[in-house]
Protein backbone atom coordinates (compact mmCIF):
# COMPACT_ATOMS: atom_id res chain seq x y z
CA UNK A 1 0.00 0.00 0.00
CA UNK A 2 2.73 2.77 0.92
CA UNK A 3 4.77 2.09 -1.82
CA UNK A 4 2.65 0.54 -4.40
CA UNK A 5 5.27 -1.89 -5.56
CA UNK A 6 3.91 -4.03 -8.45
CA UNK A 7 3.18 -7.41 -7.34
CA UNK A 8 3.76 -10.44 -10.08
CA UNK A 9 6.98 -10.91 -8.44
CA UNK A 10 9.00 -10.96 -11.65
CA UNK A 11 10.54 -7.56 -11.73
CA UNK A 12 11.29 -7.96 -15.50
CA UNK A 13 7.33 -7.82 -16.35
CA UNK A 14 6.34 -5.14 -14.08
CA UNK A 15 9.33 -3.04 -15.66
CA UNK A 16 7.73 -3.86 -19.33
CA UNK A 17 4.14 -3.11 -18.26
CA UNK A 18 5.41 0.13 -16.51
CA UNK A 19 7.61 1.44 -19.50
CA UNK A 20 4.59 0.75 -22.06
CA UNK A 21 2.04 2.57 -19.02
CA UNK A 22 4.33 5.50 -18.89
CA UNK A 23 4.60 5.65 -22.70
CA UNK A 24 0.30 5.81 -23.30
CA UNK A 25 0.37 8.28 -20.52
CA UNK A 26 2.91 10.43 -22.69
CA UNK A 27 1.21 9.90 -25.48
CA UNK A 28 -2.29 11.72 -23.67
CA UNK A 29 0.24 14.27 -22.77
CA UNK A 30 1.26 15.12 -26.08
CA UNK A 31 -2.55 15.22 -27.33
CA UNK A 32 -3.06 17.16 -24.45
CA UNK A 33 -0.26 19.88 -25.27
CA UNK A 34 -1.19 20.14 -28.90
CA UNK A 35 -5.28 20.71 -27.29
CA UNK A 36 -3.70 23.61 -25.74
CA UNK A 37 -1.97 25.30 -28.44
CA UNK A 38 -5.24 25.24 -30.36
CA UNK A 39 -6.85 26.34 -28.33
CA UNK A 40 -4.86 29.30 -27.87
CA UNK A 41 -4.51 29.99 -31.30
CA UNK A 42 -8.47 29.93 -31.79
CA UNK A 43 -8.63 31.85 -29.08
CA UNK A 44 -5.77 34.48 -30.51
CA UNK A 45 -7.95 34.32 -33.64
CA UNK A 46 -10.65 35.19 -32.19
CA UNK A 47 -9.99 38.68 -30.94
CA UNK A 48 -7.51 39.53 -33.65
CA UNK A 49 -10.76 38.89 -36.00
CA UNK A 50 -13.04 42.03 -36.86
CA UNK A 51 -16.08 40.46 -37.43
CA UNK A 52 -16.69 38.98 -34.51
CA UNK A 53 -18.51 41.48 -31.73
CA UNK A 54 -17.10 41.47 -27.64
CA UNK A 55 -20.33 39.91 -26.53
CA UNK A 56 -19.36 36.71 -28.13
CA UNK A 57 -15.40 36.84 -27.89
CA UNK A 58 -15.10 37.55 -24.21
CA UNK A 59 -17.40 34.49 -22.61
CA UNK A 60 -16.45 32.35 -26.02
CA UNK A 61 -12.30 32.92 -24.74
CA UNK A 62 -13.36 32.64 -21.15
CA UNK A 63 -14.65 29.17 -22.36
CA UNK A 64 -11.32 28.22 -23.94
CA UNK A 65 -9.22 29.58 -21.11
CA UNK A 66 -11.63 26.76 -18.81
CA UNK A 67 -11.16 24.19 -21.22
CA UNK A 68 -7.07 24.50 -21.69
CA UNK A 69 -7.06 24.94 -17.69
CA UNK A 70 -8.84 21.50 -16.86
CA UNK A 71 -6.61 19.38 -19.24
CA UNK A 72 -3.86 21.23 -17.40
CA UNK A 73 -5.11 20.07 -14.36
CA UNK A 74 -6.14 16.67 -15.25
CA UNK A 75 -3.52 15.78 -17.26
CA UNK A 76 0.13 17.81 -16.97
CA UNK A 77 -1.09 17.72 -13.27
CA UNK A 78 -2.13 14.62 -13.16
CA UNK A 79 -5.28 15.09 -11.22
CA UNK A 80 -6.69 12.37 -13.30
CA UNK A 81 -4.54 9.95 -11.67
CA UNK A 82 -6.23 7.92 -8.34
CA UNK A 83 -5.23 9.46 -5.39
CA UNK A 84 -6.07 13.01 -6.46
CA UNK A 85 -8.93 13.48 -3.52
CA UNK A 86 -7.57 15.62 -0.91
CA UNK A 87 -5.78 18.18 -3.86
CA UNK A 88 -9.48 18.13 -5.96
CA UNK A 89 -11.11 19.19 -2.44
CA UNK A 90 -8.42 21.78 -1.71
CA UNK A 91 -8.10 23.32 -5.28
CA UNK A 92 -11.65 23.61 -6.06
CA UNK A 93 -12.43 24.66 -2.24
CA UNK A 94 -9.63 27.54 -3.62
CA UNK A 95 -11.79 27.83 -6.90
CA UNK A 96 -15.07 28.41 -4.97
CA UNK A 97 -13.51 31.28 -2.74
CA UNK A 98 -11.70 33.03 -5.83
CA UNK A 99 -14.85 32.56 -7.92
CA UNK A 100 -17.13 34.90 -5.20
CA UNK A 101 -14.76 37.35 -4.95
CA UNK A 102 -14.28 38.21 -8.51
CA UNK A 103 -18.06 37.67 -8.46
CA UNK A 104 -18.24 40.22 -5.83
CA UNK A 105 -15.55 42.73 -7.24
CA UNK A 106 -17.18 42.75 -10.65
CA UNK A 107 -20.52 43.43 -9.48
CA UNK A 108 -21.00 44.87 -6.29
CA UNK A 109 -18.23 46.98 -6.08
CA UNK A 110 -18.27 50.00 -9.10
CA UNK A 111 -17.20 53.95 -8.93
CA UNK B 1 11.57 1.67 1.33
CA UNK B 2 14.25 4.15 2.57
CA UNK B 3 15.24 7.74 1.02
CA UNK B 4 18.34 7.16 0.65
CA UNK B 5 18.33 4.03 -0.72
CA UNK B 6 20.21 3.30 -3.94
CA UNK B 7 17.42 2.60 -6.70
CA UNK B 8 18.16 0.58 -10.12
CA UNK B 9 15.63 1.04 -12.65
CA UNK B 10 13.91 -2.55 -11.92
CA UNK B 11 13.20 -1.55 -8.50
CA UNK B 12 12.45 2.33 -8.97
CA UNK B 13 8.89 2.39 -7.34
CA UNK B 14 6.02 3.14 -9.67
CA UNK B 15 5.20 6.45 -8.14
CA UNK B 16 8.21 7.85 -6.42
CA UNK B 17 6.51 11.06 -5.72
CA UNK B 18 4.30 9.49 -3.15
CA UNK B 19 6.75 6.19 -2.12
CA UNK B 20 7.57 7.62 1.54
CA UNK B 21 5.56 9.18 4.44
CA UNK B 22 7.61 12.33 3.64
CA UNK B 23 6.78 12.58 -0.18
CA UNK B 24 2.89 11.97 0.41
CA UNK B 25 3.24 14.87 3.15
CA UNK B 26 4.99 16.77 0.51
CA UNK B 27 2.41 15.80 -2.00
CA UNK B 28 -0.81 16.69 0.40
CA UNK B 29 1.00 20.14 1.56
CA UNK B 30 2.04 21.32 -1.71
CA UNK B 31 -1.86 20.74 -2.80
CA UNK B 32 -2.85 22.36 -0.11
CA UNK B 33 -0.84 25.72 -0.62
CA UNK B 34 -1.82 25.89 -4.36
CA UNK B 35 -5.74 26.07 -3.01
CA UNK B 36 -4.49 29.76 -1.40
CA UNK B 37 -2.18 30.45 -3.72
CA UNK B 38 -5.65 29.85 -6.91
CA UNK B 39 -7.33 32.18 -3.76
CA UNK B 40 -4.55 34.92 -3.97
CA UNK B 41 -4.57 35.30 -7.68
CA UNK B 42 -8.43 35.28 -7.82
CA UNK B 43 -8.06 38.11 -5.44
CA UNK B 44 -5.88 40.00 -7.97
CA UNK B 45 -7.88 39.28 -10.80
CA UNK B 46 -10.53 40.75 -8.94
CA UNK B 47 -8.87 43.82 -8.84
CA UNK B 48 -7.82 44.25 -12.26
CA UNK B 49 -11.06 43.66 -13.47
CA UNK B 50 -12.51 46.06 -10.90
CA UNK B 51 -10.16 48.42 -11.26
CA UNK B 52 -9.32 48.05 -15.76
CA UNK B 53 -9.64 51.25 -17.10
CA UNK B 54 -9.89 53.51 -14.44
CA UNK B 55 -7.25 55.88 -15.37
CA UNK B 56 -7.14 59.53 -13.89
CA UNK B 57 -7.34 61.59 -17.34
CA UNK B 58 -8.38 61.24 -21.02
CA UNK B 59 -4.82 61.01 -22.23
CA UNK B 60 -4.25 57.58 -20.20
CA UNK B 61 -3.20 54.48 -22.39
CA UNK B 62 -6.12 52.47 -21.77
CA UNK B 63 -6.26 48.59 -22.13
CA UNK B 64 -6.92 48.23 -25.85
CA UNK B 65 -4.04 50.99 -26.86
CA UNK B 66 -1.20 48.97 -24.93
CA UNK B 67 -1.95 45.18 -25.59
CA UNK B 68 -0.50 44.08 -28.86
CA UNK B 69 -1.24 40.20 -29.82
CA UNK B 70 2.35 39.51 -31.27
CA UNK B 71 3.83 39.82 -27.76
CA UNK B 72 1.27 38.24 -25.62
CA UNK B 73 1.07 35.62 -28.15
CA UNK B 74 4.74 35.06 -27.90
CA UNK B 75 4.75 35.27 -24.02
CA UNK B 76 1.73 32.42 -24.06
CA UNK B 77 3.87 29.85 -26.35
CA UNK B 78 7.19 30.02 -24.62
CA UNK B 79 5.64 29.44 -21.54
CA UNK B 80 3.08 26.54 -22.59
CA UNK B 81 5.91 25.44 -24.15
CA UNK B 82 7.90 25.06 -20.91
CA UNK B 83 5.13 23.34 -19.55
CA UNK B 84 5.31 20.61 -22.17
CA UNK B 85 9.21 20.29 -21.29
CA UNK B 86 8.16 19.79 -17.53
CA UNK B 87 5.76 16.79 -18.25
CA UNK B 88 9.02 15.34 -20.03
CA UNK B 89 11.17 16.02 -17.50
CA UNK B 90 8.57 13.88 -14.53
CA UNK B 91 8.40 11.17 -17.79
CA UNK B 92 12.28 10.55 -17.18
CA UNK B 93 11.87 11.32 -13.51
CA UNK B 94 9.05 8.40 -13.46
CA UNK B 95 11.41 6.05 -15.64
CA UNK B 96 14.76 6.77 -13.42
CA UNK B 97 16.59 8.32 -16.33
CA UNK B 98 18.60 10.96 -14.08
CA UNK B 99 20.51 12.67 -17.08
CA UNK B 100 16.99 13.08 -19.33
CA UNK B 101 15.37 14.39 -16.55
CA UNK B 102 17.94 17.25 -15.61
CA UNK B 103 18.48 17.89 -19.94
CA UNK B 104 14.72 18.69 -19.87
CA UNK B 105 14.32 20.63 -16.52
CA UNK B 106 17.08 22.50 -18.59
CA UNK B 107 15.33 23.12 -21.54
CA UNK B 108 12.16 24.34 -19.12
CA UNK B 109 14.22 26.70 -17.61
CA UNK B 110 15.32 28.50 -20.39
CA UNK B 111 11.84 28.58 -22.08
CA UNK B 112 10.48 30.13 -18.38
CA UNK B 113 13.82 32.60 -18.40
CA UNK B 114 12.79 33.63 -22.25
CA UNK B 115 9.17 33.91 -20.67
CA UNK B 116 10.68 36.52 -17.69
CA UNK B 117 12.90 38.17 -20.25
CA UNK B 118 9.99 39.15 -22.49
CA UNK B 119 7.65 40.30 -19.46
CA UNK B 120 10.38 42.81 -18.60
CA UNK B 121 10.83 43.96 -22.04
CA UNK B 122 7.26 44.57 -22.05
CA UNK B 123 6.81 46.46 -19.01
CA UNK B 124 9.97 48.77 -19.71
CA UNK B 125 7.74 49.02 -22.97
CA UNK B 126 4.66 50.10 -21.72
CA UNK B 127 6.31 52.48 -19.20
CA UNK B 128 8.82 54.17 -21.74
CA UNK B 129 6.49 54.69 -24.61
CA UNK B 130 2.80 54.62 -22.76
CA UNK B 131 3.82 56.44 -19.86
CA UNK B 132 1.92 52.86 -18.24
CA UNK B 133 3.00 53.16 -14.53
CA UNK B 134 2.63 51.20 -11.40
CA UNK B 135 1.41 54.81 -9.61
CA UNK B 136 0.05 56.44 -12.96
CA UNK B 137 -3.51 54.99 -12.35
CA UNK B 138 -5.14 52.53 -10.73
CA UNK B 139 -5.73 50.55 -13.35
CA UNK B 140 -1.58 50.40 -13.81
CA UNK B 141 -1.44 49.29 -9.75
CA UNK B 142 -3.81 46.46 -10.35
CA UNK B 143 -1.99 45.85 -14.07
CA UNK B 144 1.46 45.29 -12.29
CA UNK B 145 0.58 43.61 -9.25
CA UNK B 146 -1.33 40.84 -11.02
CA UNK B 147 0.84 40.86 -13.65
CA UNK B 148 4.14 41.04 -11.70
CA UNK B 149 2.99 38.58 -9.24
CA UNK B 150 2.69 35.92 -11.90
CA UNK B 151 6.38 37.17 -13.05
CA UNK B 152 7.69 37.22 -9.46
CA UNK B 153 6.32 33.18 -9.28
CA UNK B 154 7.82 32.49 -12.14
CA UNK B 155 11.09 33.43 -11.20
CA UNK B 156 10.75 32.02 -8.02
CA UNK B 157 10.22 28.92 -10.11
CA UNK B 158 13.09 29.23 -12.13
CA UNK B 159 15.44 29.74 -8.95
CA UNK B 160 13.58 26.35 -7.42
CA UNK B 161 14.05 24.36 -10.09
CA UNK B 162 17.82 25.85 -10.53
CA UNK B 163 18.75 24.88 -7.25
CA UNK B 164 17.41 21.49 -7.01
CA UNK B 165 19.31 20.73 -10.63
CA UNK B 166 22.56 22.08 -8.78
CA UNK B 167 22.46 20.30 -5.45
CA UNK B 168 21.39 16.97 -6.67
CA UNK B 169 23.35 16.96 -9.67
CA UNK B 170 25.83 14.58 -8.13
CA UNK B 171 23.44 12.47 -6.21
CA UNK B 172 21.44 10.92 -9.07
CA UNK B 173 17.77 10.35 -8.42
CA UNK B 174 16.05 8.98 -4.89
CA UNK B 175 13.09 8.82 -3.09
CA UNK B 176 14.41 11.91 -0.98
CA UNK B 177 14.26 14.43 -3.99
CA UNK B 178 11.87 12.34 -6.37
CA UNK B 179 8.96 14.55 -4.58
CA UNK B 180 10.87 17.51 -4.77
CA UNK B 181 11.46 17.82 -8.13
CA UNK B 182 7.69 16.65 -8.72
CA UNK B 183 6.46 19.40 -6.90
CA UNK B 184 8.51 21.62 -8.29
CA UNK B 185 6.92 21.10 -11.63
CA UNK B 186 3.67 20.80 -10.06
CA UNK B 187 4.63 24.69 -9.09
CA UNK B 188 5.58 25.03 -12.70
CA UNK B 189 2.24 23.75 -14.32
CA UNK B 190 0.52 25.85 -11.89
CA UNK B 191 2.44 28.99 -13.11
CA UNK B 192 0.84 28.51 -16.35
CA UNK B 193 -2.98 27.67 -15.35
CA UNK B 194 -2.48 31.17 -14.20
CA UNK B 195 -1.03 32.49 -17.43
CA UNK B 196 -3.91 30.99 -19.47
CA UNK B 197 -5.96 33.40 -17.20
CA UNK B 198 -3.99 36.64 -17.45
CA UNK B 199 -3.56 36.00 -21.12
CA UNK B 200 -7.38 35.31 -21.86
CA UNK B 201 -8.80 38.12 -18.77
CA UNK B 202 -6.29 40.82 -19.13
CA UNK B 203 -4.49 40.54 -22.81
CA UNK B 204 -7.45 39.45 -24.92
CA UNK B 205 -10.16 40.58 -23.00
CA UNK B 206 -8.22 43.99 -22.75
CA UNK B 207 -7.87 44.22 -26.89
CA UNK B 208 -10.93 43.39 -27.07
CA UNK B 209 -11.79 46.42 -25.16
Amino acid sequence: MSNQQPSSGNPRVDVEYRRRKSAEEMRYQIVTFALMIFLTIVAFVAVGYEGFSGWFTVPFILLLAVIQVIFQLYYFMHMSHKGHEAPTLFLYSGVVVGAVTILAFTTIIWW
Amino acid sequence: MQAEEKFTYETWPAEPEKATLEAKNKFLGFWFFLGGETVLFATLFATYLALKDKVPSAEHALAKDIFEIPLAFTATMLLLTSSLTSVYAMYHMKNFNFKKMQLWLGFTVLLGAAFLGLEIYEFYHYVHTFGHTFTSSAFGSAFYTLVGFHGAHVAFGLLWIITLMVRNSKRGLNLYNAPKFYVASLYWHFIDVVWVFIFTVVYLMGMVG
